[in-house]
């Protein structure tokens, strides 16, 4: 047996107890955004309304693929209704209206021939409040894969994406014991990304994922967005300026006018928003003088 | 007692108010005198019941009761096997839920997942307002309707029989099993629908395969509950289905359930007290003992499979 010695552990609780504020690599220092050229998401003049009530006005945004996006903004500023019009969840709610476009690969998403099923299955999203089903951990991550009719083996499905949501080494051993609800607050956010991961979309919407957790699952939660972001283009919603900053490479920011409909105000490169603001509106969100 | 030195000047604001104490003591007892009435009156069915059960099982052997296959306590060869009336009761409600359970259910899901809003308040006060139907109207309505109408294409079908006041007695159980699964599948959060329906699922995918096994125990419940209300069910029964104690599944022949056999002897001209009179209390116990089982089936049920979602 290993004699555990304390300066074994010494050095690893120092790196996790103070935590240099993490600057995302590989974004250029001057905040000179050089335009998307092949959007893996493109909302064109996008307008909703919730029963006579509008709520989105005519956002335009283009996406870059394998990238952070987030989308900041106070409270009512359209920012959840916005990334939901991404994988037409919205229109789960009666009275919906929208007008305008998502191209998702070169397709209008609200074509009227379009199958809104089949484009949330390649669309992943992560909601505000963990929503594990109340299955084991092994039926939350097979769900997907099930009602595709995926021909695979389940087995290694499940392995892989909670290993890509690094939540394997906590659950392996009762994955098909423990409910998904008997993990904690963190661990359950992990497990709706791992059932996400697992019907293999291409875009991953977040919807404030980490409100409803605290700082250490939060910052695990980062950084599995950032692991993520390889292979994924991943949007987030998020209340939390100083997220949006260690983990976005773009940043749209939005604001509700007088007339409530919520508009994009700015949208650059998050090192440009949160250093040098073209619009007044955005450097008072940012500087924490409203919302 | 003990006393500090200030108590004799104690500010009026801050004394006791001894009217108020008094009042809120009375307002106490009133409450649980109310309360008490349905205990106490639980209590005394159950003691006046088993009182006469044990006279009953004094004169007939408790034996008999459970073995014999005959009932005959009005004929001058007395015969006291319960499971002519046990089956009777088995095979109506059997046949209510038949009806009851797919129906009822599939109405759940409608109009909790399917269904429109509009349709949905249209809907939910016309089903219930099935459940408030008199029993005796349900009772005549299979005698004068339903039988008729089965007569057409089930050959062989009496005048009174199992099959219609099962059919009906289903027809009335109907509202309760889809209120209160409809209740137990709305009571199901939408994040988990939204995660269902986010991850590619069909409106059918998300009620069947998430929001229906989430709300299992509910809905068994419901089911267990309209079975208690079909075992218990009087009025139908004695109107359509016969007083024929007879041991038999055909459920084309009169019969006589359990409850059916209580109105027989409480609104005939049986002697007060005599041995056939005290049939009916055991009759009534054995019915009493069955709901009371299924009610304790029901909430270990409940207990058993509640998946805790939120």
């Amino acid at each position: 047996m290993h004699h555990v010695t304390e300066e074994t552990i010494e050095p690893r609780v120092a790196a996790g107890s103070s935590h240099p504020p993490r600057v995302r690599v590989g974004i250029p220092a001057p905040a000179v955004d050089e335009p998307i050229e092949h959007p893996a998401i493109e909302v064109r003049k996008l307008s909703l309304w919730y029963g006579p009530k509008r709520a989105l006005g005519e956002i335009d945004l283009k996406i870059a693929a394998k990238k952070i996006t987030s989308l900041i903004g106070p409270s009512g500023c359209g920012k959840s209704t916005l990334l939901r019009s991404i994988n037409r969840m919205n229109e789960l709610i009666p009275r919906v209206r929208t007008e305008g476009e998502v191209i998702v690969d070169g397709v209008n998403i609200y074509d009227r021939r379009v199958d809104p099923v089949v484009v949330r299955r390649s669309i992943g999203m992560v909601f505000q409040k963990p929503n594990p089903f109340p299955k084991t951990i092994y039926e939350n991550v097979a769900f997907g894969a099930r009602i595709n009719g995926y021909g695979g083996s389940m087995d290694e499905l499940v392995e892989r994406s909670l290993r890509q949501a690094a939540l394997w080494d906590e659950v392996k051993d009762d994955l098909k014991k423990k409910s998904g609800l008997a993990l904690s607050g963190g661990q359950q956010q992990r497990l709706c990304i791992a059932r996400a991961l697992a019907t293999s979309p291409d875009v991953i919407l977040m919807d404030e994922p980490c409100s409803a957790l605290d700082p250490i699952a939060t910052q695990r939660i980062e950084d599995l967005m950032v692991e993520l972001a390889r292979e994924y283009t991943i949007v987030i919603v998020t209340h939390n300026m100083q997220q949006a900053a260690r983990v976005a490479d773009r940043t749209a920011f939005m604001l509700a006018g007088d007339d409530l409909v919520g508009r994009l105000v700015e949208y650059g490169l998050t090192d440009q928003i949160f250093t040098s603001p073209r619009d007044s509106r955005t450097e008072a969100y940012i500087t924490g003088r409203f919302g | 007692m003990q006393q500090a030195p200030t108590a004799g000047e104690l500010p009026k604001l801050l004394r006791r108010d001894r009217m108020r104490d008094l009042r809120e003591r009375a307002i106490g007892a009133a409450l649980l005198t109310a309360a008490a009435v349905g205990a106490l009156t639980t209590a005394g069915i159950i003691l006046s019941l088993a009182g006469e059960t044990i006279r009953f099982f004094g004169q007939v052997p408790i034996v008999d009761f459970f073995t014999e296959t005959e009932w005959t306590p009005l004929f001058s060869i007395q015969k006291f096997g319960v499971w002519p009336l046990v089956s009777a009761t088995v095979l109506t409600s059997a046949i209510a839920l038949l009806l009851a359970v797919p129906v009822g259910l599939i109405a759940a899901i409608y109009l909790s997942e399917f269904a429109t809003l509009h349709v949905r308040s249209l809907f939910k006060p016309m089903l219930e307002v099935l459940a408030g139907v008199p029993t005796v109207v349900y009772g005549f309505f299979a005698l004068t309707v339903i039988t008729p109408f089965l007569q057409g294409f089930v050959p062989g079908l009496s005048t009174f029989n199992a099959l219609s006041a099962g059919f009906v007695m289903g027809v009335m159980i109907i509202p309760l099993v889809a209120s209160l699964s409809e209740d137990a599948l709305s009571a199901v959060p939408v994040s988990l629908r939204e995660g269902a329906y986010a991850m590619g699922a069909t409106r059918f995918e998300v009620a069947t395969r998430v929001v229906f096994p989430a709300a299992i125990s509910g809905v068994i419940a419901s089911i267990i509950l309209a079975l208690s209300r079909a075992v218990g069910e009087t009025m139908i029964v004695a109107i359509a289905a016969g007083m024929n104690p007879i041991l038999s599944f055909d459920p084309r022949v009169p019969i006589e359930t359990m409850t059916a056999y209580i109105v027989q002897i409480s609104l005939g001209d049986t002697p007060y007290g005599s041995l056939s009179y005290l049939t009916i209390f055991a009759v009534g116990s054995t019915l009493f003992f069955m709901t009371f089982l299924m009610n304790v089936l029901s909430f270990w049920v409940v207990r058993r499979f509640r998946e805790v979602y939120d």
